[in-house]
């Protein structure tokens, strides 16, 4: 099976395994996705790691593509809850990776769980992650047109013409569809979270090994923000992808995964 | 309190997709037109990531069969151009039409199919795909009604073509889809004849598309190649009709392309299973002939539909023309809905009933000059066809008159000549059949 489901807070999730079949004591990583996504995102990375033996938690964060419930309203809440994933799969430490909105819950959980996560990667990340009162209006309303603002402005220049790695995938085709998956409020809810979120609130310290990885081209969490998120971890590593934007799992799939090796298989 | 006029970002316009989407100046060389990558195979990095191709965990290319650099810049480009998720380029519309309905159909599985159909696409579903088990119901394609009534059980799919051939009724898409997705199915539509500046079937509430290449996107008439465009939208998982979606898969150590690829289930599934075991692959020259006519598909469709109306005009109005088919004139019994579907014209392909039946028709034919007497459309030199004695011709009479295909009647596809010419052509050639 591709994937499990778990009860977790009264509600069924939904996680993504890579359609691995680890051992019992097989070290795990777990990738936590984005404002209005599900763990189809991750669908390269999960596949490699549970090939290499990893256990894979990938869930679809509440409400979001196959988990029941209802969305969170703050990051600090999806800390939590994710920690909930842990608990329920029996997992007690992971290297923990997420992109964008995922990148702050992981960050958060990094905080909050200190011992029960073994390394950080945060891809696609920026501290405080504001959010256009342009976007927060129309996802507000369920309006398609946060969708076209999100999808458009998560690509580079280039990369909103295509032309990446995976065979006939059109990118920006396929970032449309997956947002439109996402159910009423959800992306608001989202979308609200990261604006509202405040890293001066959390008040513990991440001392686990960390990268950043950020995209010269990302329009929604620019560079040079995610290089002052990775100032703020002692000795964090940073990969920069040149003409990169922020859907970079989509753009440059191939160096995001390269990146990712050290830092998840790291003990 | 939030603006109700909520507007998101200009997307990039048709005809800059059509020159851009997909490609990038080659990496390696700097080279500004798309590369033909003639290659059967590709180097691996290392073992680990070889091994990584194969299990979908790396992106790129192992085997041309499968992928390729060149093909991969057509599929965006039909992607982009469709508004689909992704694309697979075929050996031909036919192999495209096969894909589709191996990804979602087996034996026992049924179709529920427009009867106004290409022929070829006729012969797949009422003679060859039964061998395998793959029944179809051909219904009216002006009948929603007919599509919802012919629905079993087993059925998998609903298909029509934009612009029945060689009729030219125009597949009420909206209603069709409305029917398909009530009854948990997808909408596949053959949009050979549109082209995507013409009508691009997703937006409609299509959810597959396929077009013969060979054709009007090509525009040269040099290559065979089919597309096959996965819209994205269907929920495989909601309906709980497709097993090869939604189940795990021993071909692949038990992947549920669903689960992993989400919005892309299909064109994966498509191209891990049926490229590679079907291997009804597109050579990569073939796709660089398709890219270049692609990239003048606007001006040349523009010119097509243009040289079409002036020549359904001069046909309409002649004593030696029964009636014309076109839905543009206000006659066609969808001449509402083509204006709704088709804004941009309805193509350039089209058909006429001759006065003096079988023998005029061919007098007809044999008189053109500039008009080719030859099975194909969308080329961009003026064609012309009998049906009933070419692509139809395993069609009995009552079969022909079920598909709106008299016996005297001929199809045209209009090219880019001056149009003053092909009318003098037709005209000539009128004058000697008047006279048969």
């Amino acid at each position: 099976m591709s994937g499990t489901r778990i009860e977790v807070a009264g509600a069924t999730v939904y996680v993504g395994t890579g359609s691995g079949k680890p051992a019992s004591d097989a070290a795990c990583v777990a990738f936590v996705h984005g404002a209005g996504m599900d763990h189809t995102v991750w669908a390269l990375p999960t596949r490699h790691f549970a090939r290499k033996g990893l256990r894979v938690l990938a869930p679809d964060l509440p409400g979001h593509g196959r988990s029941n419930g209802t969305a969170r309203s703050s990051i600090p809440a999806m800390a939590d809850w994710l920690a909930g994933v842990f608990d329920a799969t029996g997992v007690d430490q992971a290297a923990v990776v997420g992109h964008s909105m995922g990148s702050l819950v992981a960050w958060q959980f990094a905080q909050s769980h200190p011992d029960r996560c073994r390394t950080l990667a945060l891809l696609g990340t920026s501290m405080p992650m504001p959010v256009t009162d342009m976007l927060l209006n129309a996802a507000k309303d369920n309006h398609h047109a946060a969708i076209d603002m999100a999808n458009a402005w998560s690509h580079s220049p280039g990369g909103s013409l295509g032309a990446n790695d995976n065979p006939g995938v059109w990118m920006l085709g396929a970032g449309e569809r997956l947002l439109e998956r996402s159910g009423p409020g959800v992306f608001h809810a989202d979308l609200a979270a990261c604006n509202a979120f405040n890293a001066d609130e959390a008040d513990g310290v991440v001392n686990c090994p960390a990268l950043v990885i950020a995209g010269d081209e990302d329009r929604m969490t620019p560079a040079r923000a995610g290089l002052d998120v990775a100032s703020h971890l002692a000795g964090a590593k940073v990969v920069r992808l040149a003409g990169c934007g922020h859907a970079m799992l989509n753009e440059r799939p191939n160096e995001i995964l390269d990146a990712l090796i050290d830092i998840v298989t790291e003990r | 309190m939030a603006d109700p006029e909520h507007r998101g970002p200009r997307p990039t316009g048709f005809d800059t997709l059509t020159l851009h989407a997909g490609q990038r100046p080659d990496a390696a060389t700097g080279a500004r037109a798309t590369p033909i990558y003639q290659s059967a195979s590709f180097v691996f990095p290392d073992t680990d990531f070889a091994v990584g191709l194969f299990n979908i965990e790396r992106a790129g290319h192992v085997y041309s069969r499968l992928s390729n650099p060149t093909n991969a810049v057509l599929e965006e480009r039909i992607s982009a151009l469709e508004g689909g998720v992704g694309a697979i380029a075929t050996a031909s519309g036919q192999a495209a039409m096969h894909l589709a309905v191996a990804t979602l159909a087996s034996a026992g599985d049924h179709i529920v199919a427009s009867r106004s159909l290409y022929g070829g696409t006729h012969n797949l579903l009422e003679y060859t795909l039964p061998r395998f088990g793959i029944e179809t119901t051909f219904v009216d394609p002006r009948s929603p009604d007919a599509f919802a009534a012919a629905i079993r059980d087993n059925t998998k799919l609903l298909f029509g073509e934009i612009l029945g051939n060689p009729g030219l009724e125009v597949l009420d898409i909206p209603r069709v889809a409305e029917v398909a997705h009530a009854a948990g199915l997808p909408l596949m539509v053959d949009a050979t004849f549109a082209t995507p500046w013409l009508c691009k079937p997703l937006d409609f509430g299509t959810d597959i598309v396929v077009h013969s290449a060979t054709k009007f996107l090509s525009g040269h008439g040099i290559v065979i190649g089919g597309l096959l465009v996965d819209g994205g939208t269907f929920d495989w998982e909601a309906s709980g009709r497709f097993p090869t979606l939604t189940e795990p898969y021993d071909g692949f150590h038990d992947l549920v392309f669903a689960e992993e690829f989400g919005p892309q289930a299909f064109i994966t599934r498509a191209r891990k299973e049926g490229m590679r075991d079907f291997g009804a692959c597109m050579a990569p020259t073939t796709a660089f002939h398709i890219l270049q006519g692609l990239e003048t598909l606007p001006l040349r469709m523009a010119k097509h539909v243009e040289n079409t109306r002036q020549v359904v005009a001069f046909l309409d109005a002649h004593d030696a023309v029964a009636s014309v088919s076109y839905p543009e004139l206000a006659k066609h019994p969808d001449h509402e809905l083509a204006g709704k579907l088709l804004p941009n014209g309805a193509g350039a392909v089209f058909s006429f009933e001759l006065q003096g039946g079988r023998e005029a028709g061919r007098v007809f034919i044999e008189s053109l000059s500039l008009f080719s007497h030859l099975a194909n459309v969308g080329d961009a030199k003026s064609l012309v066809i009998h049906p009933a004695s070419t692509t139809h011709h395993r069609m009995d009479a009552k079969a022909l008159a079920a598909a709106g295909i008299g016996e005297g009647l001929v199809r045209l596809s209009i090219g880019l000549e001056d149009p003053r010419d092909l009318i003098d052509d037709l005209g000539r050639a009128l004058r000697r059949a008047s006279r048969a």
